[in-house]
């Protein structure tokens, strides 16, 4: 078991910093303790967390709306949104297909109504797509990961690195063609539920390196 | 209530590790085959008894026979007939000899190839004959050690040890050993788990031979007796239980549980339908009424001889009355506490406590509630004393704060933030009492008007902390807390608190659940104890 404490062993100390740090201060913000919503690497995490991301975030409009103040919101990329639209749009097709089959071949005209209910809530849900891409959003932080989705729904999750059990990263044939992969952070409750969608692919990949990384170094128990 | 135990007292003297964890593989009591597999014969063999019952019958005690109305054969299709018919009986004997023989060997054989070790980091297991399997847990990711004596393995003596690990199926078994040994075990894992490092093992001779051949077995017999008629723990120090339920106020707290009022609204139903329908649908509610009863009855047998106590290696609960299990929770891994009350406690003051916990079982698994509730029903002071024993290293000023606000009710100057008059319609009833408290260590959740509760969540354990708004929420300004825990029965939900309370609990909770679980050491929770106290001595 490491001690969380103890500094990460390959910690490439930036020029700004002193060489020796004698107090075992936090390896990720070994300068200042002083601000917990200070993001982790900065400079190392935009230069390539945010490449060909969108840059707005869509938020609800009200005042009473959840809102962290300080930091930015890392986002998802744009091809998410084109492989959703692809995947629902063939749904639609199937689904229409069955339906028109059913109905004009077969002769049963009740199709229509499940068939129709289906076909609006799909229909639906690809049109809203494009916001709730928009609204997806992650934060590193110096102690945790801040995570964002929903418009209507909004909903917020903060996870310790620590509490990290595993990283997972998946992704389908279309993600594939599009270059963007799902990235699921495990933790030992069900109810956490972090999982960000298309992200760009070497993206992903440098995410989880720098996630398993933090979290090798504030390793905690259950 | 002034003598309350303290939470862990000093460490036992004795450190030897027994020579059964001494890093070498061993063997499981020899008659665990027996009770493993067991059940399956002594099913096996009551069909066999059940099927030739008249034959049985007939050679042993011929006399009760009825006469048989031709005087003839009976059962032509008989297997036993057919045997005799065609004097076979020397090859069925043969073939009955060499099942036996068959089923003796396996036994063997399971007994030989099922082998365990305890090294120093880890406890390995070994099973199987064919299909090998192996298990290895390491001990600092103990979750608790329980020790199961099911009635007819406590008559010989026997209990089964179960190490219980983080995750669905994740338990190593060692089912069987000797009461004695599986006690010994139990405490070299505890301390072994507890990151203190053990002397070695003491030469002694009587502990390796569970007793040998029919001189040991009725010893073990005579043992179990003992232990049956004593109810003891046996040989390990046994501390107080700082809790004693009455029986009557066992059974009457299941019988007005909140299973009670499922009955009265189908007995409703039922006599509703009896007065305007049919009078047989109030049929319906005799074996809803005999299905209860057995719901109760085991929910009591489950609960009677309970017994809660602080040992060095954490907190030992017991409980049942024919299956006694004693499980043992070391510190640091209760994820969430819950005190509940059903709305038919509440004239006599009842409560019942339950913990969300790693039990290492599968999700449907029945028996997981009996892991996850520590106190079945107690008065307040009990509760108290309970409470004191989950959490420990809460100030006693905080106790004031978590009775009186938390669990009685909001009263003057509540320090919890509750829910705004403006969003009282998303809690109705509750509103009044439904808030949240962070105090320095953990999240405390007060919720229902009819059915309290007080959830605590220690900050140390919190795996993630979710912050949630819908539309109606949004309108109203307010939004939900969940705090997210291991699975279990406490679920980390809070509605309808103010917008700007609850984004501020936000950032509080997240930072301070980080630096909790960052200074959080209770996976060597001796270890912890150690460097702690060092500077002080």
């Amino acid at each position: 078991m490491t001690n969380p404490l103890s500094p990460r062993p390959e910690a490439t100390p930036t020029p700004g910093e002193a060489a020796e740090v004698t107090a075992p201060a936090s390896p990720i913000a070994p300068t200042t303790p002083v601000d917990p919503t200070a993001p982790v690497d900065a400079a190392d995490a935009h230069g390539s967390l945010d490449n060909g991301t969108f840059t707005a975030l869509v938020e609800p409009r009200s005042p009473s709306r959840l809102d962290l103040d300080g930091g930015e919101w890392h986002q998802i990329s744009p091809k998410y949104v084109w492989v959703q639209l692809i995947s629902g749009g063939v749904m639609i097709v199937l689904v229409a297909a069955v339906m028109l089959f059913l109905a004009l071949v077969l002769d049963q005209t009740w199709a229509y109504i499940p068939g129709g209910i289906l076909l609006v809530i799909m229909v639906w849900g690809a049109i809203i797509i494009p916001r709730q891409a928009r609204s997806i959003g992650y934060r590193l932080r110096r102690d945790d990961l801040v995570f964002r989705r929903g418009i209507l729904w909004q909903r917020l999750v903060a996870v310790p690195y620590g509490r990290m059990q595993l990283v997972d990263i998946t992704h389908g044939p279309l993600d594939r063609g599009f270059g963007i992969a799902q990235l699921k952070f495990v933790t030992a409750a069900a109810a956490t539920g972090v999982t960000i969608p298309g992200l760009e692919q070497q993206t992903a990949e440098h995410l989880r390196d720098l996630l398993v990384e933090v979290a090798e170094s504030r390793r905690t128990g259950l | 209530m002034s003598d309350l135990p303290p939470p862990l007292p000093p460490a036992v003297a004795r450190e030897t590790r027994s020579d059964l964890s001494d890093g070498e593989w061993h063997r499981l009591h020899p008659l665990s085959p027996l009770f493993q597999g067991g059940i399956f014969l002594v099913v096996v063999i009551g069909i066999v008894i059940a099927n030739m019952r008249d034959r049985l019958v007939a050679i042993f005690l011929p006399w009760l026979m009825p006469e048989l109305p031709d005087g003839g054969e009976w059962n032509s299709g008989d297997p036993v007939d057919w045997v005799l018919d065609h004097g076979l009986l020397l090859n069925a004997s043969l073939i009955v000899l060499g099942l036996l023989v068959l089923i003796t060997g396996a036994f063997y054989l399971s007994w030989r190839f099922h082998t365990f070790r305890i090294t120093d980091d880890d406890v390995e297991v070994k099973r199987g004959i064919l299909f090998r399997s192996q298990r290895r847990a390491p001990l600092d990711r103990v979750q608790g050690v329980n020790l199961t004596r099911p009635l007819v393995a406590r008559l010989v003596g026997l209990a089964k040890l179960e190490v219980v690990g983080a995750g669905t199926d994740a338990n190593v078994k060692l089912d069987y050993l000797s009461t004695r040994n599986a006690e010994r075990v139990r405490a070299d894992i505890l301390r072994l788990a507890s990151g203190r490092q053990l002397a070695e093992a003491e030469a002694r001779a009587d502990a390796t031979a569970p007793g040998r051949g029919v001189r040991g077995v009725s010893a073990a017999v005579s043992e179990g007796l003992t232990g049956l008629i004593a109810g003891a723990e046996g040989p390990e120090s046994e501390p107080e239980s700082v809790v004693h339920i009455p029986a009557g106020r066992l059974i009457a707290s299941q019988v007005l549980g909140g299973s009670t009022i499922a009955l009265l609204i189908m007995a409703g139903v039922a006599v509703a339908g009896g007065i305007w329908g049919s009078p047989w649908v109030l049929l319906a509610l005799v074996p809803a009424v005999l299905g209860f009863g057995a719901y109760w009855l085991s929910q009591i047998v489950r609960s009677l001889r309970y017994s809660i106590a602080p040992t060095a290696h954490g907190l030992r609960v017991t409980f049942g009355l024919f299956t006694t299990v004693t499980e043992i929770i070391p510190p640091g891994r209760v994820h969430a506490v819950e005190v509940r009350q059903p709305i038919f406690w509440r004239p006599f003051g009842w409560w019942l406590i339950k913990i969300n916990r790693l039990t290492g079982r599968s999700a449907g698994d029945t028996s997981t509630d009996q892991f996850t509730t520590v106190l079945p029903v107690g008065t307040r002071a009990d509760v108290e004393r309970v409470l004191r024993l989950v959490l420990p290293g809460t100030s006693d000023a905080e106790w004031s704060v978590l009775f009186e606000h938390g669990i009685l009710g909001p009263r003057s100057d509540d320090p919890f933030s509750q829910t705004p008059r403006r969003a009282w319609f998303i809690r109705p009833l509750s509103w009044r009492r439904n808030g949240f408290l962070v105090s320095p260590d953990a999240l405390l959740l007060r919720r229902g008007q009819i059915w309290r509760s007080l959830a605590i969540f220690p900050l140390a354990r919190m795996q993630s902390l979710g912050l949630h708004q819908g539309p109606i929420d949004r309108a109203l300004s307010v939004a939900s807390l969940r705090p997210h825990t291991v699975a279990g029965p406490v679920y980390g939900y809070v509605a309808a608190l103010d917008r700007d309370d609850a984004l501020a609990a936000f950032t509080d909770v997240a930072a301070r659940a980080s630096a909790a679980s960052t200074a959080d050491r209770s996976h060597r929770w001796a270890e912890f104890e150690r460097t702690e106290s060092e500077p002080t001595a």
